[in-house]
C-alpha cells in the first residue's frame, strides 16, 4: 500500500514537472556565474529587461561562491550539466576553458564589434585570432581624494607628479590629514593600487605592456623601475605603522576622514559612497610634466561566454548580443557603479564619482594590468612577486633596482618570448 | 599447541579496531601514500605521467623552488625554537603554580589559561592582527600608558619581528596545552614520595628541581615531540595574519604556507599538485626524522618511575 502511494506520488509530480516544463515552451538559459553578490541585479533589473525584448527566451542566473566556482565549473563542464553561459574568469583561466573545448568561439558574435582589442584583450586567444567571451566590466585606477580635506587646505587637484608631491608635503605639514591612506601588510595594495596605477604613465600603457610580452622590452629598463622609484617617495607619507596596515584598514582610515587620498580602484566606489560622510572626488595618476599623454589601467575583470555544447546556441547567442549592447551596458554600470562597461559606446551613469573615473577613457589612453597577460604563467609567478617586490619597496627593503632585477630574473628563467 | 587451538579465535578483537583501522586508512593512511606517489609524478601535457625524483632535483635544484624551501624551513626551525624556549617554560611554571597547595582560584586560573587553545585559529589570528594593529590597536596605547610607546613598532608589518610576533602568539595560544599535561604529571606524584623528600629536607625550589621535575620529565618529552610535530605542520595563524604569500618579504613563510601556495597555486599562480606533494613528501621526511630521533635516542634514555 505504502509503495504503491509512493510510485504515485513519484510519478504524479514528475508528469507535473514535465507539465511545468510544456507550458512554459520557451527556451530556458543558465547563467553560471561567482558573482552572487550581483543576484539582485540579474533577478530585478537584468533579465526582466532582456526578457521583455525577447520574448519565448527565460533566463535563470545561478551563481556559486567565488571561491568554489572554477572547480564547480570545472566539473560541471566535464558532466555535461554545465549552464548555457559561463562568466569568464579573465586570461588564462577562461583561455584553459577555450582551448579545452568547453568555451564556444565567439569572433563573429554580433555585437563584438562594439569592444576594443584591449577590452577584449583578456578573453583572446595568444594570436589574436579567436574571442571567446563578450566582455562585461572593467575597473579603473586612480586616486579617490577627500574634497573636503583638499578645500580646507586650499589644494587643487594635481595634474603632473611635481603638483601632486606638492600636494602631499602640503598635507603632511599641515598634520591634520595622513597625506595617503596605503599599507603594506597585505601587499597586493602595494603592488595593485600603487605599480599597476601610476606605472602606465611611464612605461606608456598597451605599448610597454606589449613590448614586455615580445621581449623587446625588460622590467629593468627606465620605464619599468621609475615607478618602482615614485613608489619609494610614497613611504614618508603613508600613515605611522603602514607596515602592519591592512587593506581594510586603509579604506576605514579614508572613509573615517582621517586620510586625504586613497590610491584607488573603482570597486571601491559603492562602498565608499555608504561609508564616507564627505565629499569625494578622484584623479587619474598624474604625468611627468603638463601635456603629456595620460595612460590608465582599465582592467578587464569580468566577460561571459557560451557553452560550446549548450543546446540552445542561438538563444544564448541572442542573449550573448544583448550583453554586447548599450543598452545591458547602461543598467549593468548603474547598478554597479565602479564596474564599467567595456562597450566603446558611451554609457550613461548617474553616480558622479563613476563618472569622473569614467571620464579619463576619453583623454587619456586604457592599457590592462602589466602582469596579467601571459606573464604570470609559470613559476615564480610575476604577479605574485609583483606584489612582494612592491612592498618591499615602499618599506625600503629592496631598491627599485634591486626589485626589478629580481623580478626580471625571476622572469628570465620561465618566460621566453616568441621570437 | 593443543591449548592454542581449543582457544576460540578472539573476533571481537578485529570487530572492535575495525572501525578506528578502516577510518584512519581512508582519512590518513592512503592520502598520506597518494601524497607520496603525487610527488614522484608530473603532468606532462594533461597526463600524470612517472618521472622518478625529477620533482625533488626541480625542489632543491631550481634556484627558484630551493631558495623558497630553505627559506621557508629556516623560518620553521626559529618558530620551533621559539616554542620550545618559551612555550614549554612557561608550561611547566604555569603547572608548578598551578599544583602549588596554597594557590587559591586553580580552577579559574586553569580555564582562563587554556582558553586560547580551544579558540579557532582565525580567531587568534585575527584578534591579535587587531590588538598589535599601529591604527586601531590596543597594544600602542597601553605601551604608552607605561612609558614604552617609543618601543612599539608595527611588529606584523616589519621583516625582523613579524615571524618572532607569530611565533609568540602561537606560544599564547598553545601554552595551555604543556599546562595542562604537566599539570597532571605533577598530581600523579605520590604524595610518598614529596614526604619523604620532605623528611630527608628537600623542600621550595630544590624538591622541585630534584624531586618533581625528574619525574615529569616524560611528559615534557612529550610535549616537545607534540611541539615539533605541530609546528612543522603549522599553515593556520600563518595564513590568517599574513596571508598565503607570508609578508613581509617571504620573512613569515613555513614549510606550511610554501605547500599551500604550490599545491593550491595563489591568485594569479596556478597551483601544482605534483610539486606540493614534493613539499608535502618533505615535510613528512623532517617530521619522521624528528620522532624518530625522539623516539630511538631520548625517548629510551628518560627513566620511568614506577609506584
Amino acid at each position: 500500500m505504502k509503495t504503491k502511494f509512493l510510485t504515485a506520488l513519484l510519478l504524479g509530480s514528475s508528469v507535473l514537472g514535465f507539465a511545468g516544463v510544456a507550458s512554459a515552451a520557451d527556451v530556458s538559459l543558465n547563467v553560471e556565474s561567482w558573482r552572487g553578490d550581483d543576484l539582485a541585479i540579474w533577478k530585478d533589473k537584468l533579465i526582466p529587461a532582456f526578457e521583455a525584448k525577447n520574448p519565448g527566451i527565460k533566463v535563470v542566473f545561478a551563481p556559486s561562491a567565488p571561491t568554489e566556482y572554477d572547480a564547480a565549473l570545472g566539473a560541471k563542464l566535464a558532466a555535461g550539466s554545465a549552464g548555457d553561459l559561463i562568466t569568464c574568469r579573465p586570461f588564462d583561466k577562461s583561455l584553459e576553458l577555450y582551448k579545452k573545448g568547453d568555451l564556444a568561439d565567439l569572433t563573429k558574435l554580433s555585437g563584438m564589434e562594439n569592444f576594443s582589442n584591449v577590452a577584449k584583450s583578456a578573453w583572446t586567444t595568444d594570436d589574436g585570432s579567436a574571442t571567446f567571451c563578450v566582455p562585461m566590466a572593467s575597473v579603473i585606477h586612480g586616486f579617490i581624494y577627500n574634497k573636503d580635506a583638499f578645500e580646507k587646505l586650499g589644494l587643487k587637484v594635481p595634474e603632473t607628479r611635481d603638483e601632486f608631491f606638492a600636494a602631499l608635503d602640503k598635507i603632511k605639514a599641515d598634520g591634520t590629514y595622513i597625506p595617503m591612506a596605503m599599507g603594506t601588510k597585505d601587499l597586493w595594495e602595494a603592488a595593485t593600487m600603487g605599480y599597476q596605477n601610476i606605472g602606465p604613465n611611464y612605461w606608456k600603457g598597451e605599448d610597454g605592456r606589449l613590448a614586455l610580452i615580445k621581449g623587446e622590452q625588460k622590467l629593468t629598463d627606465k620605464d619599468w623601475v621609475e615607478p618602482y622609484a615614485e613608489l619609494a617617495k610614497w613611504k614618508p607619507y603613508l600613515g605611522d605603522g603602514f607596515e602592519a596596515q591592512t587593506y581594510p584598514d586603509s579604506q576605514n582610515l579614508f572613509t573615517l576622514g582621517r586620510a586625504a587620498i586613497y590610491p584607488a580602484g573603482s570597486w571601491e566606489i559603492g562602498l565608499f559612497n555608504t561609508q564616507a560622510q564627505f565629499k569625494m572626488g578622484a584623479f587619474p595618476p598624474p604625468v611627468g610634466k603638463a601635456g603629456d599623454t595620460c595612460y590608465i589601467s582599465d582592467h578587464t575583470d569580468i566577460g561571459i561566454g557560451l557553452n560550446a555544447k549548450s543546446k540552445n546556441a542561438d538563444a544564448a547567442k541572442t542573449f550573448l548580443t544583448w550583453v554586447a549592447s548599450p543598452e545591458f551596458a547602461t543598467i549593468y554600470a548603474n547598478a554597479l557603479p565602479g564596474f564599467f562597461s567595456l562597450n566603446s559606446a558611451p554609457v550613461k551613469m548617474e553616480d558622479p564619482l563613476a563618472q569622473e573615473f569614467v571620464s579619463w577613457r576619453e583623454k587619456c589612453k586604457p592599457s590592462i594590468r602589466s602582469t596579467y597577460q601571459v606573464l604570470s604563467r609559470g613559476t615564480p609567478n610575476l604577479e605574485n612577486e609583483t606584489w612582494v617586490e612592491s612592498a618591499n619597496v615602499i618599506n625600503g627593503t629592496d631598491t627599485p633596482e634591486v626589485a626589478a632585477e629580481k623580478l626580471q630574473k625571476g622572469l628570465d628563467s620561465w618566460y621566453k618570448p616568441a621570437k | 599447541m593443543a591449548a592454542a587451538s581449543n582457544k576460540p579465535f578472539r573476533w571481537h578483537i578485529g570487530v572492535f579496531l575495525a572501525p578506528a583501522v578502516l577510518v584512519y586508512t581512508a582519512i590518513m593512511i592512503l592520502p598520506l601514500f597518494g601524497t607520496l606517489q603525487l610527488s614522484l609524478f608530473r603532468s606532462v601535457e594533461q597526463v600524470q605521467t612517472f618521472v622518478g625524483l625529477a620533482n625533488f632535483r626541480t625542489l632543491f635544484g631550481d634556484p627558484n623552488w630551493s631558495f623558497n624551501f630553505w627559506n621557508a624551513l629556516k623560518n620553521n626551525v626559529w618558530f620551533f625554537i621559539i616554542h620550545m624556549v618559551v612555550q614549554n617554560p612557561i608550561g611547566v611554571m604555569l603547572a608548578a603554580l598551578l599544583s602549588s597547595p596554597k594557590l587559591r582560584f586553580t580552577a579559574f586560573y586553569r580555564t582562563a589559561i587554556f582558553i586560547p587553545t580551544i579558540l579557532s585559529f582565525v580567531i587568534v589570528g585575527f584578534a591579535w592582527k587587531l590588538i598589535l594593529s599601529p591604527i586601531w590597536g590596543v597594544a600602542p596605547d597601553l605601551m604608552w600608558l607605561v612609558g614604552l610607546k617609543s618601543l612599539f613598532t608595527p611588529w606584523l608589518g616589519k621583516e625582523q619581528y613579524a615571524l618572532t610576533a607569530l611565533s609568540l602568539i602561537s606560544v599564547w595560544q598553545f601554552v595551555g596545552i604543556p599546562m595542562m599535561l604537566i599539570y597532571a604529571a605533577l598530581l600523579s606524584i605520590p604524595e610518598e614520595v614529596i614526604e619523604a623528600a620532605e623528611c630527608d629536607g628537600i623542600t621550595g625550589w630544590s624538591q622541585f628541581w630534584k624531586i618533581k621535575l625528574p619525574l615529569i620529565l616524560p611528559a615534557i618529552g612529550i610535549i616537545s615531540i607534540l611541539t615539533f610535530v605541530g609546528n612543522f605542520n603549522a599553515f593556520d595563524l600563518i595564513y590568517t595574519a599574513q596571508g598565503a604569500l607570508a609578508g613581509p618579504n617571504y620573512s613569515t613563510d613555513i614549510l606550511g604556507t610554501f605547500l599551500y601556495r604550490a599545491f593550491f597555486g595563489f591568485q594569479l599562480q596556478v597551483g601544482d599538485p605534483n610539486m606540493g606533494a614534493t613539499i608535502a613528501t618533505m615535510m613528512f621526511l623532517i617530521i619522521l626524522i624528528g620522532v624518530c630521533f625522539y623516539l630511538f635516542l631520548v625517548q629510551r634514555r628518560l627513566r620511568r618511575y614506577q609506584f
